[in-house]
This record gives C-alpha cells, structure tokens and sequence, in this order.
C-alpha cells in the first residue's frame, strides 16, 4: 500500500482523471458486459426513446470512474464498498470519422470524505462530470488502508 | 403495462454459474479503461497476495445483470425492458474476485415503488462462490418508465 490512513484528512484531495469516450468504447463495454441495450450504439434506436443521442452505459461510466481511487490506493481489491447514482446521460457523439477525438469527456476527481480509524478505511467522495454537469450523484468508494 | 407490487419479497434462486475466467477479466479490465497490472498480469496480482486476476470494481455487474434478466424476463412481473433506465448501483465487496472462481447469485426484490406512471425497483444480488464463500452483494435501482414518460 502507498497510502496510509494516518495520513490523510478529510477533504484531502487525490486527484483527477479525464476519460474520453468514443462510440467504439461503448461497443467494447456492451461485449465485455454483456449489456447490449442499444440505446448506447444505435442513434435511431436511442432517439425513438427519447434520448438526444447514443449514450454512454451508466456502468461504463461508473467503472472508468473508480479507476482514480484504484490509482490512488495501488490495489484495487482495497475498494471494498462503491456506489452512485446515475442523474444525467452522457451523450456520446460520433466521432467515427475523427480518429483519436472523444465523443465525450468525463471529468472525476476525488476527495477524501471520511476516516473510520477502527476499520482502517478512508470514504473517497467522486465528483463525475460531463460538458460541466454532474453525471454521477453521490459517487462513494470506501477503501481499505493500512 | 403496471408492476405488480406484489414483487417486492420476490427472490430468485441461483441458476447457473459464472465462471470468470482471466481473458474475462481483462477484456472488462480494458472496456472500463482500468489500467491496474493486477487485472492483465497474474505475477502482479500475486506479488499483491491475490491468487489469480483480480477483477475491476464494477465486474461483479455482469453477474448482477444475470441475475437481473430473470426478474425482466418474468412475464408475471410486467417489466418492459426498453422503459428501463438504471438509477443507481451499489457494489459491497466480501472477498475480491478472482480469475477462476465460480460464482452464482441469488436475487432479492428488496424494494418496488410506483413513481408516476412507472415504477422504481430495487433488487440485491447475492453473489458466492459454488462453494458458498459470499463474495459480493450488489444493489441496483431500476426505474421502469411509465407509457407518458
């Protein structure tokens, strides 16, 4: 472990991670999930539901979140506990024909929002945003320390 | 189309198992764009005490979703998969997973609300081992729209 609880403060904060996003990304989250829903690769699809456009897996966006605290803490089998709530879709736009430019952008970064001494675990607060609005709502890691 | 209130207490046993193997791992590893040596080479797993692979966080959601579709594909529970939008998701880790293990999960309906002309459901995966080692307890909210949302 690098981290340790003695440490840390709340409020610490542990730094920040950007995400891009392209169309292909979320084609390789719907295989690897198994969560085929194609409102996240079909525009047609998605906007016959309502949605302004292709959108992003909540659950990729949560799972490319966590990858700032694992940064952190060196071990990602120390995250023991992970939640959030999904509030706004990240539209996802086609940037097929612009190789190497996002369709998105996810912006994380994490504070440290609570210590428990007697557990030796630390509450990382994620902020998740996109184009400047909070895409996850109450976005908690606890993770183990030494 | 409505939700039966009735779901709530429902469970669904375990069907079959998942078996999570290491090219899993890192293809759900590289799709969450999760760089960590532990979940791509089973030396740098070991030198941090794990036994295999260690999967990403959010793995166990693969698991999870299994079970999930036994609920949505019930066609006494009345939900419209295309309606549904994923509110929020917990993960509460009991040992790591790891490349190799055989998991089952056992669904819980922890929770149905009507909410407009839709509904919110709450259900827990209770992830084990074969063996009966708890693993993970996932928790997901789904909000199923009603036909005017």
């Amino acid at each position: 472990m690098t981290v340790e609880l003695a440490t840390l403060e709340v409020g610490l904060q542990i730094g920040t991670r950007t995400v891009g996003i392209t169309r292909q990304d979320l084609v390789r989250y719907a295989g690897a999930s198994g969560d085929l829903n194609p409102i996240h690769w079909n525009p047609s699809f998605a906007e016959g539901v309502g949605l302004p456009g292709v959108i992003a897996h909540g659950m990729f966006t949560m799972g490319a979140s966590v990858q700032l605290v694992t940064d952190w803490c060196g071990d990602p089998a120390a995250i023991l506990d992970y939640q959030t709530r999904f509030t706004k879709p990240v539209v996802v736009e086609d940037t097929t024909a612009q190789p190497g430019e996002p369709g998105a952008v996810v912006e994380v970064t994490g504070v440290v929002g609570a210590i428990d001494t007697e557990r030796s675990t630390a509450r990382i607060d994620l902020t998740v945003t996109s184009a400047g609005q909070k895409v996850l709502v109450k976005a908690q890691a606890v993770v183990k320390l030494a | 189309m409505t939700i039966d209130p009735g779901l709530q207490g429902r469970s669904y046993p375990a069907g079959d198992s998942y078996s999570v193997g290491r090219e899993a791992i890192r293809d759900f590893a590289r799709a969450v764009k999760a760089t960590h040596p532990a979940h791509y080479d089973v030396a740098a797993a070991e030198a941090l005490g794990h036994a295999d692979l260690v999967a990403p966080p959010t793995f166990a959601i693969i698991v999870a979703q299994r079970a999930d579709a036994q609920l949505i594909g019930d066609p006494s529970a009345g939900i419209d998969f295309s309606r549904v939008v994923h509110a929020d998701q917990r993960f509460v880790h009991h040992r790591p997973i790891v490349a190799g293990d055989e998991l089952v999960a056992e669904l819980h309906v922890d929770q149905v609300r009507a909410m407009g002309g839709g509904a919110m459901i709450t259900t827990r995966a209770e992830i084990s081992t074969v063996d009966g080692v708890r693993t993970a307890t996932t928790t997901s909210s789904l909000l199923v729209r009603g036909e005017d949302q």
